[in-house]
């Protein structure tokens, strides 16, 4: 400890390596993502006999990859704890959901829109964007955590309202019938049954997930390249300036109110985006898809994978997904076999107040993913890959405190 | 955009007759519900009346869970998410007790009477020493990591409190033994407006538990020791206070009032549920924010404002715009009033 107080200040030399380290872990990062991006889809079209089903799974969890890009700008970038992210994400999904089926036509304007989904994909950004500007035009100046309560209050609103407006939105019956999206050309081969590679024109989607995965990993390779350009912007350093010390930064110059107005309008412009994609690849919205859990679920995911790191939050979101979707759901019949293969099969049962293997694991579902989230906190309380500036500042701050501490004990 | 935004903050500080805008705007909204309820007093005084015992009622309730929520995050500003679960939990906890007993339900005894002075230490305590163990386990190890780890935990440790009263019981609903004297005997009408014991008990042993803590925080020395440490935490640690100590020792009261209010709440609805924590847990938040969180009292006050907006929402305007209302209401305090009702304006640090 005394050595960190005798340490000499670092060289430039030293700065200049630890940049090259940054560039080159997230470059990795993103080396291997977009290589398990394309190659996931073949591999489990080939393992699973021709299955789409995993691939409309990496299509979903593409979705939350989206939305925890767009929550990292409000919370990682600029400070700002949103708890009520989903409704942005809400907003997006009804305004597709409304201008592009029959719902409209029950309602007392009786007359349905069919607006195709890439202009309805920008109308719903802007209309997220907006809200976004809206809720936080009256409130940004409330300080930390009041905002926070501001963002969760009206996350709990949005989905109410659109469940209660039942003559225009069906309510809690949900929106079905959305429209698909529509392509002038689309390339068809044997991974979608047909015999050869062919063009087909027009193209629907038409819930094809393959077709989905293409559009969301456009989707997520445009916003990567959008929040990394706006981290190293004007607007991301004054974000930043404002996370670590408002009154410092405001002393510099910077309008924290428009500076922040921007974090909350152009995060909530990615969950617009999400939204659009949302309702089009499921073609049902409902109200119950955008409840508090929704947020809480994104806001664990770029909390655990390294807040303000693009990179981090890209795999926690994955994790996250994985964990909840993948790993959970599939850990019953899996224990169940296990417990068959090592000869504790009669576990299986169901017997008097046992419920059998299966059901119990079952059970513990909910206490093992509360498990998994405090234990992976606990292990790793900067997150799996947390930005490297970060790091180093916080390093710096408790490097600050043990100084403090060391004096104390001199005293 | 900059213009507009320089316009706004002329016009929040511009001030009339020594108050600001804002002020106006919080005082016109108090103003509005005040008429808007003292017509429907007016109108039907007896539903009013009806409507305000179960208000204050209910919102003794969530004063109890709110007083937990503002204290922990007065002290080390985290949002206890597992707090709502908690409150579950102690229910559970004291039904299952309950359970042990042969009590019941139809006529109230001295073994009514002794058991329900049994359970609450009993489960207070249980629940206190849970909540120690939260913290020690989950909160301490995190206390100087990113603001946003102790979050996640906090919101692991809800899932993990949820999940094991799941096991337990699963997803049904759980019955707590109805104990308190009720029927015929026990009710009466004062004016029209229906009176039942259940309600003077919840008022009564609220008001005691929350008179208890304020003697507790302003008398004690550990009560002065965590007022010490909320407003300072190095400075207190430099006066002597053990900080560790006097967290713990929040973390406790907090979790016993929260099981004093779990088990109240049992008693009065008698029907629960291993979810009930988040939306108590919810709405217990807002009304600590409402009042100005890390303020006690104003916990309280907020606990009842809630409770009465919400039984008068749920009969003037339809129990599916209670969440709507209870959380415009807030959105708009939170505009006028930054800092909640009864918060203090601190200065930036």
């Amino acid at each position: 400890m005394s050595n960190r107080v005798a340490a000499p200040p670092r060289s430039l030399f030293a700065r200049l390596r630890l940049r090259e380290r940054i560039r080159d872990r997230d470059t990795a990062i993103y080396g291997l993502l977009l290589l398990v991006a394309l190659v996931f889809p073949a591999i489990s079209l080939y393992t699973s006999d021709g299955s789409t089903y995993l691939i409309a799974v990496a299509g979903h969890a593409g979705t939350y990859v989206l939305l925890a890009i767009g929550l990292n700008v409000v919370v990682g970038f600029a400070g700002l704890l949103d708890l009520g992210y989903a409704a942005f994400f809400a907003i997006g999904a009804y305004t597709y959901a409304l201008f592009a089926s029959q719902q409209l036509l029950a309602s007392p304007i009786h007359h349905a829109y069919h607006f195709p989904f890439w202009l309805m994909m920008f109308v719903g950004l802007i209309i997220a964007a907006s809200a976004g500007a809206i809720l936080g035009f009256p409130t940004l100046r409330l300080r930390g955590d009041y905002l926070a309560i501001v963002t969760l209050g009206f996350g709990e609103i949005v989905p109410q309202v659109f469940q209660n407006f039942d003559q225009w939105t069906g309510g809690i019956n949900a929106i079905g019938g959305i429209d698909q999206p529509t392509l002038p050309a689309w390339v068809t081969g044997p991974w979608a049954g047909a015999d050869s590679i062919s063009i087909v024109a027009p193209f629907s989607f038409s819930f094809d997930p393959i077709a989905y995965y293409v559009l969301i990993f456009i989707l997520v390779s445009v916003a990567i390249v959008l929040v990394n350009n706006l981290q190293r912007s004007r607007l991301g350093r004054a974000w930043m300036a404002i996370r670590e010390d408002e009154v410092a930064a405001a002393a510099m110059g910077i309008n924290t109110v428009t500076t922040k107005l921007l974090a909350f309008g152009i995060g909530a412009s990615f969950s617009g985006f999400a939204g659009a994609y949302y309702g089009a690849s499921f073609g049902l919205v409902s109200p119950d898809d955008f409840l508090f859990i929704v947020s809480i679920t994104v806001l664990v995911m770029i909390v655990l994978g390294g807040m303000g790191s693009i990179p981090g939050v890209i795999v926690g979101a994955i994790t996250v997904y994985f964990i909840l979707n993948w790993f959970l759901p599939l850990l019953p019949p899996a224990v169940q076999s296990l417990a068959s293969s090592i000869g504790l099969g009669s576990l299986n049962a169901r017997s008097g107040d046992w419920p059998g293997l299966g059901n119990e694991t079952q059970n513990v579902t909910l206490l093992l993913f509360g498990l998994i989230l405090v234990s992976m906190m606990l292990v790793r309380p900067q997150g799996l890959f947390p930005s490297r500036v970060r790091e180093q500042e916080l390093k710096h701050a408790t490097g600050q405190e043990d100084e403090a501490a060391i004096e104390q004990a001199h005293a | 955009m900059a213009t507009s935004v320089s316009a706004l903050t002329r016009i929040r500080s511009a001030r009339l007759a020594g108050m600001t805008f804002t002020d106006y705007g919080f005082y016109v909204l108090c103003g509005t519900a005040i008429v808007l309820l003292a017509t429907q007093a007016v109108l039907d005084p007896r539903t009013f009346f009806q409507v305000l015992d179960f208000g204050i009622a209910d919102g003794a309730i969530y004063a109890l869970v709110a007083l937990g929520y503002t204290m922990v995050y007065g002290i080390i500003e985290l949002i206890n998410f597992a707090h709502g679960d908690i409150f579950t939990l102690s229910a559970v906890i004291g039904s299952a007790i309950l359970g042990f007993f042969t009590v019941s339900e139809n006529t109230f005894s001295l073994t009514e009477f002794v058991t329900l002075l049994l359970v609450f230490p009993v489960v207070m305590l249980m629940i206190g020493g849970i909540n120690v163990t939260i913290e020690r386990v989950a909160y301490r190890p995190l206390r100087n990591a990113p603001r946003l780890a102790p979050l996640i935990t906090a919101i692991g440790m809800s899932f993990i409190v949820e999940g094991v009263m799941y096991l337990w019981h699963g997803s049904a609903i759980i019955h707590f033994p109805d104990l308190l004297p009720h029927g015929p005997g026990f009710q009466t009408y004062i004016g029209g407006v229906f009176f039942t014991f259940k309600d003077i008990f919840v008022i009564v042993a609220a008001v005691i538990l929350v008179s208890l803590l304020a003697v507790f925080i302003n008398a004690s020395k550990l009560g002065k020791a965590m007022r010490a440490t909320a407003q300072d935490r190095d400075a207190a640690q430099l006066m002597g206070i053990d900080i560790n100590r006097t967290i713990s020792a929040t973390f406790f009261i907090g979790a016993v009032l929260a099981a004093a209010g779990g088990i109240i709440y049992g008693l009065y609805f008698n029907n629960l549920d291993y979810h009930l924590g988040f939306s108590v847990g919810l709405i217990a938040f807002t009304a600590a924010v409402f009042g100005g969180i890390g303020n006690i009292p104003g916990a309280a006050l907020g606990g009842l404002l809630i409770g009465l907006v919400k039984a008068f929402s749920d009969n003037y305007v339809g129990s599916r715009w209670t969440h709507i209302i209870v959380f415009s209401i807030l959105i708009a305090v939170l505009v006028f009033r930054p800092t909640g009702l009864l918060g203090m304006r601190v200065p930036e640090k």
